[in-house]
């Protein structure tokens, strides 16, 4: 049965001038109002690569109601997952057999991984963006406390953190060239060196040559959502701004790794779409960049939907905590040497029980926010400076207490694993 | 059988057991020196190269010898750099060149492993390169001054064993320097199989670090490992074919 459910993305703040309602209106009820999302922007590096029309092409073949509980049996049987596998096991009728995939992952799991998790943080430094995602909390007409750290105080949130004992740090954006430049990242690429030994950049897509220079300043490794992998749903979630470009956003790893970045992340923003379809593509996509690029470091994210700051009603929809685990058992299955994240978006309960058996990565003392890290480490009042959320998050959890959780879950935190080269 | 050592560079040990460092635990590294007798454990320097309050470095005891590995390491100068900065962190002189441009399988590149062993040998470090077990290189990396050689058994982390048995047995046959089987290694068996074969000493770690009881299957590979050490050194029985042996010498007819 079709799942009717959707979510009311469209919320009208009375603080939009008329001129900017009508538009947004128009961007939200008129597609041929809106930009091509399949052409590239001027200044959008093209690159050559059969990456996407494979992904798409397995993609838009799959149609998981045809496997069953046989061809279930059998991919549990196999050494080796094969693609056929992976999409028995992401398939409805995989679901009663999500006990056996997390007994096997957690073979492969523990195989390549030992009993480590690594913990990190997120710090975002300015929210500003350019694009319309009727889902996101940033999005340019949602009415929010937007904010831009300096460098000085790029270096207090970083010094906070430090101190809290991370020692890997994720730099993120909102998605917009002109308030947070290549430039102004890369700053604050080179201050985090000074505090932190991992650095990842979680920004908007950049050319192979951007990718580089940020390299060249400390980062390694680059996260992208796709957020869907469906273009046409994805059409009708990115109504304006350069996020809306489909393709450029799709390549944006490969360029990362031209650019010379140890490692990058897939992910679908799971909820948006036909979640079975988005998770195959997500781990297709990190297989033929593997196959493609067998040097870098690959790894799985798996965010899904949560509340956004003036819309509480953004929900993950059909995907439930078991679907989320069937997807991450699956990811593990096919992609045992990827690493595998679970956000703070997730729940202390769930990430307990997930690093069990398939993720390897979880984030600690997370704050979405802009600049608020010393109120929320250590109790102090937050700075009328703040700028707000990107999204809710579920499991709020400081470094010391995730340190300490993971640690009587019998596992071995990891805070580094890594050297800048 | 007392006097039994195993000398890399010039550096004796007793133990032929050497801790790997894929997977780790503090946990892991006291069982290996415990129960396992490890006299050499091998560390990661892109993790001991941390702030980290449990730094990996406090958990060794002293006299034990430490291997940094170089990996993380893409090819020849990257390892060259990690093995450098493992003596600045005081590792020692010591150094495992893992060098890998494969995310997946972890297979060493053969071709920089050969690079970078040249390199290291002549800035005075104990070079002990892992590597695909190939004859030719084998040979090219005693002569860029190599102080053993560490061929893998199979994929790392696979606990599949002796696969590439034939491999290593061409080594431990043609090359002088002790070969130590690394990578692969899942059971005390193989380890026992591995030492039989003349192997110079076992490296493991995935076997023990998912074991169900750590402590237990640490002991377990250091008996199989002694073990299969004897039955080299004791020149192992003739394994017969089928049928017995023949009572009537087969060159009995030879005249003069």
């Amino acid at each position: 049965m079709e799942n009717k459910q959707e979510n009311d993305f469209y919320v009208d703040s009375d603080k939009l001038s008329e001129k900017a309602l009508a538009k947004k209106h128009m961007l939200e009820n008129d597609p041929s109002s809106r930009k091509s999302h399949m052409e590239y922007l001027e200044g959008m590096e093209q690159i050559k690569s059969d990456i996407l029309e494979k992904v798409i092409s397995e993609m838009d073949s799959y149609d998981y109601s045809k496997y069953t509980a046989r061809d279930v049996k059998r991919a549990l049987d196999h050494d080796k997952c094969s693609i056929e596998d992976l999409k028995a096991f992401l398939s409805p009728a995989a679901e009663p057999f999500l006990e056996e995939m997390a007994k096997k992952a957690q073979i492969q799991t523990r195989m390549h991984f030992g009993n480590t998790v690594y913990i990190f943080t997120p710090l975002y430094i300015a929210n500003y963006c350019e694009n319309y995602c009727v889902y996101c909390g940033f999005n340019c007409y949602n009415q929010i406390h937007r904010m831009k750290l300096n460098m000085e105080q790029i270096e207090h949130e970083m010094k906070v953190i430090a101190d809290s004992g991370m020692e890997e740090i994720l730099i993120l954006t909102g998605e917009s060239r002109n308030m947070s430049s290549v430039e102004y990242i890369g700053e604050a690429c080179k201050l985090a060196r000074k505090y932190f030994r991992m650095v990842g950049l979680e920004i908007y897509p950049l050319n192979t040559d951007e990718y580089r220079y940020l390299h060249e300043c400390g980062a390694d490794y680059v996260t992208v959502f796709q957020e869907t992998y469906d273009s046409d749903k994805y059409e009708t979630l990115h109504l304006m701004g350069h996020k809306r470009v489909w393709p450029y956003r799709f390549e944006a790893q490969e360029r990362a790794l031209m650019g010379g970045m140890r490692g990058v992340a897939c992910a679908a923003l799971l909820g948006l779409s036909d979640f079975r379809k988005d998770a195959l593509a997500t781990a297709l996509h990190a297989y033929y960049l593997q196959r493609k690029y067998p040097h870098a470091e690959m790894s799985l994210s798996c965010p899904r939907l949560r509340p956004i700051i003036n819309n509480d009603k953004i929900n993950p929809l059909d995907v439930h905590e078991k679907q989320l685990c069937q997807i991450l058992c699956a990811y593990r299955l096919f992609l045992p040497y990827a690493g595998i994240t679970v956000s703070s978006r997730e729940s202390e309960t769930f990430r307990n029980g997930i690093v069990k058996f398939a993720a390897t990565k979880v984030s600690a003392g997370v704050s979405t926010g802009i600049g608020d890290h010393e109120s929320k480490y250590t109790g102090s009042e937050k700075s009328e400076e703040a700028g707000d959320e990107q999204f809710e998050i579920n499991d709020s959890r400081s470094f010391d207490k995730m340190y300490t959780d993971m640690s009587s879950e019998g596992l071995q935190p990891v805070l580094n694993d890594y050297l800048y080269l | 059988m007392n006097n039994d050592k195993l000398v890399i560079a010039g550096h004796e040990f007793d133990s032929r057991f050497i801790l790997g460092s894929g997977k780790y635990s503090m946990n892991l590294i006291e069982a290996a020196v415990k129960d396992a007798g490890a006299q050499i454990i091998t560390l990661a320097v892109r993790r001991a190269n941390t702030k980290e309050r449990e730094s990996i470095l406090d958990f060794i005891p002293e006299g034990v010898t430490l291997l940094p590995n170089t990996s993380g390491a893409r090819d020849a100068s990257e390892a060259v750099r990690i093995a450098r900065l493992a003596r600045e962190l005081g590792c020692g002189n010591f150094v495992k060149i893992e060098i890998m441009r494969d995310s997946k399988y972890l297979l060493p590149d053969n071709y920089e492993t050969i690079k970078a062993t040249e390199i290291l040998a002549n800035e005075g470090f104990v070079v002990m390169p892992y590597m695909y077990p190939d004859l030719n290189v084998a040979r090219d990396l005693v002569n860029a001054g190599a102080a053993t050689i560490m061929p893998l058994a199979a994929p790392i982390g696979s606990n599949k064993g002796l696969a590439a048995k034939e491999f290593i047995e061409i080594l431990i046959n043609e090359i002088d320097l002790p070969i130590i089987v690394d990578a692969g290694i899942g059971r005390p068996s193989q380890a026992c199989e591995a030492m039989e074969m003349g192997a110079a000493a076992v490296m493991a770690n995935t076997a023990l670090a998912t074991a169900g009881d750590l402590t237990m299957m640490a002991s377990a590979f250091k008996q199989a490992i002694e073990a299969g050490r004897k039955a080299y050194l004791s020149g192992l029985g003739r394994v017969l074919g089928r049928g017995a042996s023949a009572s009537d010498p087969l060159t009995g007819f030879l005249r003069d």
